[in-house]
């Protein structure tokens, strides 16, 4: 435990760092990188991904997964478009809608978990073919509206001639309120320590008096509800397109264990998530300025998960033979 | 030690990167040929180019002559994007057109995967509940040798994608890449000043039809004088387009003209002009809805290659004529290849349409339009 404890802060420096040092090679490739507007357009593009890492996390410290997510994403914005049918007015009623969808799908998820006690990642697998072949065959296969630029304003709209930053995109102070707001859960909240504690030793939890299947429930529901999000700002940046959502529960899962989560559970933090999101945001950056193909980037982004978790275990080895 | 592992990982790519590359999809006679057939009136009936063809001319298939109606066997790559989504359904609606001469109409879906195309060809040729098979093939190289087993037994039309084999009694497809890219660059250039800069989207490498697309292109925007700032790989994503044209217009400050190898993110790589409070580029996309109303709206310099899915409707057209005994351009069978102008704009806009609708589909006078199509 303690040695836990001692390492989550470490591994968010070394993501931070990370960060730094991919920032600073996409600035020698590109140095118009640097300027302000760049930057925040650096971060309006990986709002979505910082949202998704933050909902991730609340279930991997649970010592489970949301392999949902991206699915729940597409769904979100193949969903929202039809929803919507080409009628700005129906946008809010379309929102409401898109976040009862991802309440039940993690209700689902959760309860599948809890109670049915099939590994998650098996659950949440069979909600990720459930929720892609349920976009893909109520959209025919094929996006059948658009997203009305009310719906598009979170993820597009943009503050101009704003002093210093220069733009200020819409989905910046979002996405940032709502990680202070995952840091405030997960860290000065009770329901923080359960999920903790159930990721940790769920047995220990449960003597302890904790509500284990509730907290398992809610991680999920709070997963779910971030994926909807994450669709909704994805959606507005980029508009309606099948695959959006692609690879993403994969990216956030990363994020997390780039920015020092335990796959197994019981430890990370908000702030590592978050570090996270961002480095594996510029990581992607930089390999799309190199001009490396899509197939290198998804071998190289399972390398670096494999280097990380495996640095991550070695170190905690280390620590442990120390105490 | 994770550092070094990136840097292992990332000079590991570099030299895959950097690695294979062996077909020519820079043929200059190639090339050519196409250049001459976009420029050659097609034959057959004036406004109804599935019926048409460039180039070439008629030939019997009088060996492949039976009594209908017909048991039509139609072997699909998949319908894993909304090119083939117009696609199929257009095919199925002539089904519906042609239904006194069709006994049967039965469609496997391949799920764009070799193997599963590979088994539906073989269950078909076995079942004996085909008199004619069409073939949208998945891969070139992968389904050739399940399409020379079909030949055996079958006639075959193969469609879309080609195969390396003449056994089919005829090959459809429009005109090819090259002409694609003749099309939108000559269109580009004649738009632009000489000197102008013009960055290139492009799905992704490797796929020869795009390839060809893009060396045409290139062939003769450097003919022209016209600078290709870059030449990026969008996947067809939108998010991605969006962040690269961003990229080019920090780092450029402007762009004169975007060129790209397919027009599903045509959108997207627009409003990333309008985000950063740019004018629009020149522009060359393809027969999308949503880009058609885009242009339209905003009024854009712009042009819209084709690759029509009025080549799944020929196809069908073609397996009952081969049945018929009938003469039919063979063994490949040209199609018109349109592109969509400020002239022909207005023809091809309809907002009931949803925004990844290929309009030269040709279905437009079918029956079930537009609601068949997922229009309103």
């Amino acid at each position: 435990m303690l040695a836990r404890r001692s390492f989550a802060p470490r591994q968010v420096h070394v993501s931070l760092l990370a960060l730094l040092a991919l920032y600073a090679a996409i600035a020698v490739v590109q140095p118009s990188y640097l300027e302000p507007a760049s930057v925040m357009n650096f971060l309006r593009r990986a709002a979505p991904l910082v949202v998704l890492a933050c909902g991730q996390l609340t279930v991997l410290l649970t010592g489970g997964f949301d392999l949902s997510m991206g699915s729940l994403v597409t769904l979100t914005v193949l969903g929202g478009s039809i929803l919507i049918g080409n009628d700005p007015a129906r946008t809010w009623w379309a929102i409401g809608v898109l976040y009862l969808i991802g309440l039940a799908t993690g209700l689902v998820n959760g309860l599948v978990v809890s109670r049915l006690k099939v590994p998650s990642i098996i659950a949440t697998l069979g909600t990720l073919l459930a929720a892609r072949g349920g976009a893909l065959l109520w959209s025919g296969g094929s996006p059948r509206g658009y997203l009305p630029e009310n719906f598009r304003f979170f993820g597009r709209f943009m503050w101009r001639h704003v002093p210093v930053i220069e733009i200020l995109p819409v989905a910046v102070p979002i996405a940032a309120a709502l990680a202070l707001l995952f840091a405030w859960l997960v860290h000065r909240t009770v329901f923080g320590k359960q999920l903790v504690a159930v990721g940790d030793n769920p047995r220990a939890a449960l003597l302890a008096g904790v509500r284990v299947g509730a907290v398992r429930v809610t991680a999920f529901v709070i997963s779910a509800l971030a994926a909807v999000t994450g669709g909704i700002l994805l959606g507005g940046f980029g508009g309606v397109s099948n695959d959006v959502g692609q690879g993403l529960e994969l990216q956030a899962i990363a994020a997390c264990v780039i920015g020092g989560t335990q796959l197994m559970g019981g430890g990370g933090t908000v702030l590592g998530a978050v570090a996270g999101a961002l480095t594996l945001f510029a990581l992607f950056t930089l390999l799309n300025l190199l001009g490396l193909p899509e197939p290198l980037r998804v071998a190289i982004q399972g390398a670096i998960l494999i280097a990380t978790m495996a640095s991550g275990s070695l170190r905690r080895g280390a620590a442990a033979g120390r105490a | 030690m994770r550092t070094r592992l990136i840097l292992a990982a990332l000079a590991l790519a570099w030299a895959f990167a950097h690695g294979a590359h062996a077909q020519n999809f820079n043929d200059p006679q190639a090339f050519a040929e196409q250049d001459k057939l976009l420029h050659t009136p097609p034959q057959g009936p004036a406004g109804q180019p599935w019926l048409q063809w460039v180039g070439g001319g008629l030939e019997s298939t009088a060996q492949f002559k039976k009594p209908g109606p017909y048991r039509v066997c139609f072997s699909n790559a998949g319908v894993g994007n909304p090119w083939r989504v117009v696609g199929v359904t257009d095919i199925k609606a002539e089904a519906d057109l042609l239904k006194q001469d069709i006994a049967a109409f039965t469609i496997a879906d391949g799920q764009s995967k070799d193997d599963k195309q590979i088994s539906d060809i073989a269950d078909f040729v076995n079942s004996g509940k085909c008199d004619i098979l069409i073939v949208s093939p998945n891969t070139t190289a992968a389904l050739t040798p399940a399409i020379e087993q079909a030949c055996k037994k079958l006639p075959v039309v193969v469609f879309d994608r080609g195969v390396n084999t003449n056994c089919p009694v005829t090959f459809v497809g429009p005109i090819g890449g090259y002409a694609w890219g003749i099309q939108s660059a000559t269109f580009m250039a004649d738009h632009l000043k000489k000197g102008a800069s013009v960055l290139a989207l492009r799905i992704l490498p490797g796929v020869d039809v795009l390839e060809t697309r893009y060396s045409a292109a290139k062939r003769i925007f450097d003919q022209r004088g016209v600078k290709i700032i870059g030449a990026e790989f969008t996947e067809g994503d939108n998010a991605k387009t969006k962040s690269i044209v961003e990229d080019y217009l920090n780092r450029f400050g402007s762009i004169d003209g975007v060129w790209m190898d397919a027009g599903a993110t045509a959108v997207a790589a627009l409003e990333a002009f309008e985000d950063a409070a740019k004018p629009y580029p020149v522009i060359s996309g393809e027969d999308q809805e949503d880009f058609l109303e885009f242009w339209q709206k905003h009024r854009l310099t712009a042009i819209a290659p084709t690759y029509p899915t009025y080549q799944w409707r020929t196809a069908l057209i073609a397996a009952i004529r081969i049945l018929k005994g009938e003469e039919i351009p063979r063994p490949r069978w040209n199609l018109p290849q349109p592109a969509i102008t400020q002239a022909d704009l207005a023809k091809y806009v309809d907002p009931r349409m949803p925004p990844l609708f290929y309009a030269m589909c040709g279905c437009q006078d079918m029956p079930g339009y537009p609601q068949r199509w997922g229009g309103k």
